[in-house]
């Protein structure tokens, strides 16, 4: 596609009043001034605590459970094990708006004779009190058989490996046959392997996972709870087994989610509780169940093997990717996905062999995270590209340079990238804002280290991904939303806003959100994939335009001109040539009210469809569009301690267009941080299994001490295709951080460490090795 | 066993009284009162988003026993202002977008206005890192946060200045 192409698409050109500005989030005043209620912060009359208890192991056979004592204890409502549930499994397939479940996936949702992770969930109690339910616990009398389990991937692969579930270790597998490597390798000047390692990670969002759920008196289940994913309703229903619509979500403004309230967590429990007591039941995870409650980020060991023209020219690639899938499937088959598909990375790589798998183990279950194993591939191939500047004598910038796609090129899955390419603009950008280079002092060594991304925004194109929206107009001229969007904290909510009133001539303060409700807004699809805002953007703006035509129309006969000669803007519709051919909005609103003229619009936005790649070759569509950028840094690094500090953080990044250029700084400032904590500090260990750091003092994510100002740069090519041409920043914030961090300390101290978290005990070992 | 006391204490201005057991942390007994600002995030002191000034300064609710504020003042961050007559922490936090999820938003302005009570110059970088170092936020990497806290320094400044 040509860059007049380009420049003419969606949205270009166009000057915005609204869209575009760096406005107050709608959801800013009630979070500063501490009026948000989020789940967690609602009570019912007659409320039961719910407490669950977990395997203190990871391998066991549940051999007797005994809740007789726990029954008795007086202010104990109910005790839930798997004796008393229906026979009946938990879907944790991915939510899919057609209601067809794409992979066998489902679990048993307490323990019934198989303990397969630490912390795995085998009675639920609830209680008149907090208190009781945990005496509770105490009470109830189990034996656990340990059995051999299975805590590495490697080990699980190997013939004999004890089988955590049905009849073999492998959950997924993908590959891709591109073009011929073997002539790639052939064609090679110099070829480089190197293998990398990425560790189990943790959301460490600040809101633990809770719920409140209640039967109302047409037999529906409520349950308020803080999801990303309104529509389990769906998969909820099938665990308790009524039907779907007697199931509601009501979600909140959500207090992180970051992937980690993708998948089911309190919820069905909550519905199991609420229909076998007949009472409201309250279940708040502490932090520890928190660290046991949901899947975490999964570790990786990536080998590339890649070949280079001494020019520099990318002429082969080859990648063997391991992920460990943990106790039970969860989403690992379509992170490997996003793995394979982002391997290469944005670069140009026509002979590309990938072979990948995602294993389960007796270890914590791994799921969405974001940067969904894009992240995981990106540490790998732009360190890979830094080791390849550094063996070739080119500079790792121009290296880049010489390899990026272009707009038009096949991406790894052979279809061609149809928007901007700007990876060489942001890389340059991010790299030029790093400024003077500060000088070493003394052991403290400085370095400087750059990585660019592909990140898909938009769901996996064969789940059918599809978004509703309901824009209308009061009588007084103010603006009603209904989504059933979730907003996690990134202004998901406040980008609809700002959309409507962009196209409906209002200010923001004049537009109210209703949202995340299964029962009353339209179901919009998760807030996950970097997708809300391309998914529910879009059918808000259709939704908006349809209003909008309808009340230009009114006007312009008011004015006895045509349509196209009417505009709206500050609560006014207006002939464009002639401003003072005005009337108010309200006025313009009270003649089609009169008239019957339909304010409102119901929209489904609709997401390219493809029925999935070839699996042979894994070639085919599998997103609607990809997200480039880059992120650079400065670190110091003290040889004689280990110690890391990251001095400056760049993130540049093509968003297309920025709906709230201060939304999106705060993406990018947000996923410079995290990025940070997963390339420094942040591991979950586990020893067979065991979780040992299950609290914030032993779990480190960077605190106000260890960062630095970051910076943002928003570029905006306008080609992306959501809403005006905007692409998406969620994930790809956060994907280059951690390779970039990686490089600058490879760049301080000489020598790479290819095991993520880079820990001062791991800088002073790999100093010792060279010294030695 | 129960040996509840009554307990009375002034929350954002107002006197209450609570029959309170020993081992009841400040945490619980406010949000059990209904000042539902006041977040639970670990309950081990970790994180800081339960964070009330208890006269005048910053404290992990989680980590205080309501016995030990027994005449004290306590402020949660919606006794700091109202959306009417905001504290520039408030509004300083609204326009500089320094909330994202908000979870940590009441503790984070907390900190903050326990610093500037305690020191109304200017903070410089180091002096904001110290002071929020016991809040931990996932959402913002806390640039926004720092703009906030300074920016509502600069205000506060000013119109000291002034009077």
């Amino acid at each position: 596609m040509s860059e007049s192409t380009i420049a003419a698409r969606d949205g270009a050109n166009v000057e915005f009043r609204q869209v575009g500005k760096a406005l107050p989030r709608i959801d800013a005043p009630g979070k500063s001034h501490g009026k948000t209620r989020y789940a967690g912060d609602y009570v019912m009359p007659n409320m039961l605590h719910v407490k669950v208890l977990r395997s203190p192991i990871a391998s066991a056979r549940l051999l007797r459970i005994d809740v007789s004592e726990a029954r008795k204890l007086a202010g104990v409502a109910c005790v839930l094990t798997h004796e008393d549930l229906p026979d009946r499994l938990a879907p944790t397939d991915i939510p899919g708006q057609t209601g067809r479940k794409r992979l066998d996936t489902d679990q048993q949702i307490l323990v019934r004779e198989r303990v397969r992770y630490h912390g795995e969930p085998i009675a639920l109690v609830a209680a008149e009190t907090m208190a009781i339910a945990e005496q509770a616990l105490d009470l109830i009398d189990f034996d656990l058989e340990p059995i051999p389990g299975v805590y590495d991937p490697v080990d699980a692969l190997e013939p004999g490996a004890p089988i955590v579930q049905g009849t073999d270790n492998v959950v997924a597998k993908y590959k891709i046959r591109k073009g011929d490597t073997e002539a790639g390798f052939a064609a090679a000047d110099v070829v480089i392997e190197k293998t990398y390692r990425t560790q189990f990670i943790e959301h460490a969002f600040l809101e633990p996972e809770v719920g409140l759920a209640w039967v109302d008196e047409n037999q529906v289940i409520n349950i308020r709870v803080s999801t990303q994913v309104i529509e389990h309703f769906r998969f909820i229903a099938d665990a308790v087994g009524v039907p779907h619509n007697k199931v509601r979500i009501l979600g909140s403004l959500v207090g992180g989610g970051f992937g980690g309230k993708e998948d089911v967590t309190v919820e069905i429990y909550l519905a199991l509780l609420a229909k076998a007591t007949g009472r409201p039941v309250r279940l708040c995870y502490t932090r520890e169940d928190s660290f046991f409650g949901h899947g975490k980020r999964h570790p990786f060991t990536l080998t590339y093997r890649s070949g280079f023209t001494r020019q520099g020219k990318i002429t082969a690639l080859r990648v063997d990717m391991t992920a460990d899938a943990g106790a039970y499937v969860y989403l690992s088959p379509y992170v490997l996905l996003y793995a394979i598909v982002a391997a290469p990375g944005p670069y140009r790589v026509d002979n590309l062999h990938v072979d990948a798998r995602a294993v389960a183990t007796n270890n914590m279950f791994t799921s969405a995270f974001r940067g969904f194993g894009a992240a995981q591939a990106c540490i790998a191939y732009e360190q890979q590209m830094d080791e390849a500047a550094e063996t070739l004598g080119i500079d790792p910038l121009e290296l880049r340079r010489r390899n990026f796609l272009r707009t038009g090129d096949l991406i790894s899955t052979g279809v061609p990238i149809e928007s901007a390419v700007w990876s060489d603009e942001c890389m340059t950008q991010a790299w030029e804002a790093l400024g003077q280079r500060t000088p070493d002092d003394g052991p403290v060594k400085i370095g400087r280290g750059v990585a660019t991304y592909q990140q898909s925004y938009g769901r996996i194109t064969w789940l059918h991904d599809t978004s509703e929206a309901w824009v209308g107009i009061e009588v007084d001229g103010t603006v009603v939303v209904r989504s059933g969007v979730t907003d996690i904290g990134a202004g998901q909510v406040s980008a609809l806003a700002q959309i409507a009133a962009e196209l409906l001539g209002v200010n923001l303060t004049d537009v109210t959100v209703y949202n995340s409700d299964s029962a009353t807004t339209p179901l919009a699809g998760t807030t996950t994939a970097t997708r809300a805002l391309y998914m529910t953007g879009n059918a808000v703006r259709l939704a908006a335009e349809a209003v909008r035509e309808r009340l230009l129309g009114r006007a312009a006969r008011e004015f006895a001109v045509a349509p196209g000669e009417v505009d709206m803007a500050d609560n006014r519709a207006f002939v464009i040539d002639h401003p003072e051919q005005s009337m108010a909005l309200k006025d313009l609103i009270a003649v089609c009210a009169s008239e019957g003229i339909h304010r409102s619009e119901l929209v489904m936005f609709r997401a390219p469809f493809t029925e999935g790649i070839d699996s042979e070759t894994g070639q085919g569509r599998v997103h609607p569009d990809y997200a480039y950028g880059a992120q650079a840094v400065e670190v110091a690094v003290d040889t004689e301690t280990g110690e890391i500090t990251v001095l400056k953080s760049v993130g540049a990044h093509d968003v297309g267009l920025a709906i709230n250029p201060d939304a999106v700084a705060g993406q990018i400032e947000g996923g410079a941080a995290q990025g940070q904590g997963y390339a420094l500090s942040e591991e979950l260990c586990y020893e067979e299994g065991q979780l040992v750091s299950p609290s914030f003092s032993e779990y480190l994510i960077p605190t106000a001490m260890d960062v630095p100002e970051y910076q943002a740069i928003i570029l905006e090519s306008r080609s992306g295709v959501g809403p005006f041409g905007a692409k998406g920043i969620g994930e790809p914030a956060l994907t280059p951080v951690a390779p970039a961090i990686a490089n600058a300390v490879a760049d301080a101290i000489g020598v790479r460490i290819f095991d993520l978290p880079i820990t001062p005990e791991k800088v002073v070992n790999a100093l010792r090795r060279v010294a030695t | 066993m129960n040996r509840e006391k009554q307990i009375t204490f002034l929350v954002n201005g107002r006197e209450l009284e609570a029959a309170v057991l020993p081992n009841e942390t400040l945490l619980e007994t406010l949000r059990g009162l209904g000042y539902f600002e006041v977040k639970s995030g670990c309950e081990k002191g970790d994180c800081g988003a339960c964070a009330v000034l208890v006269d005048g300064e910053a404290v992990d609710s989680c980590l205080t026993l309501t016995w030990t504020v027994e005449a004290r003042e306590i402020t949660t961050v919606s006794g700091l202002g109202t959306v009417e007559d905001p504290h520039p922490l408030h509004t300083a936090f609204i326009e500089r977008g320094a909330a994202q999820c908000g979870y940590c938003t009441p503790g984070l302005i907390i900190a903050a206005e326990s610093m500037l009570r305690n020191d109304t110059r200017e903070p410089n970088l180091d002096d904001m890192r110290l002071a929020l170092s016991g809040n931990l936020c996932r959402c913002t990497g806390y640039t926004k946060v720092f703009d906030a806290v300074s920016e509502a320094a600069r205000v506060t400044r000013q119109a000291g200045e002034s009077k």
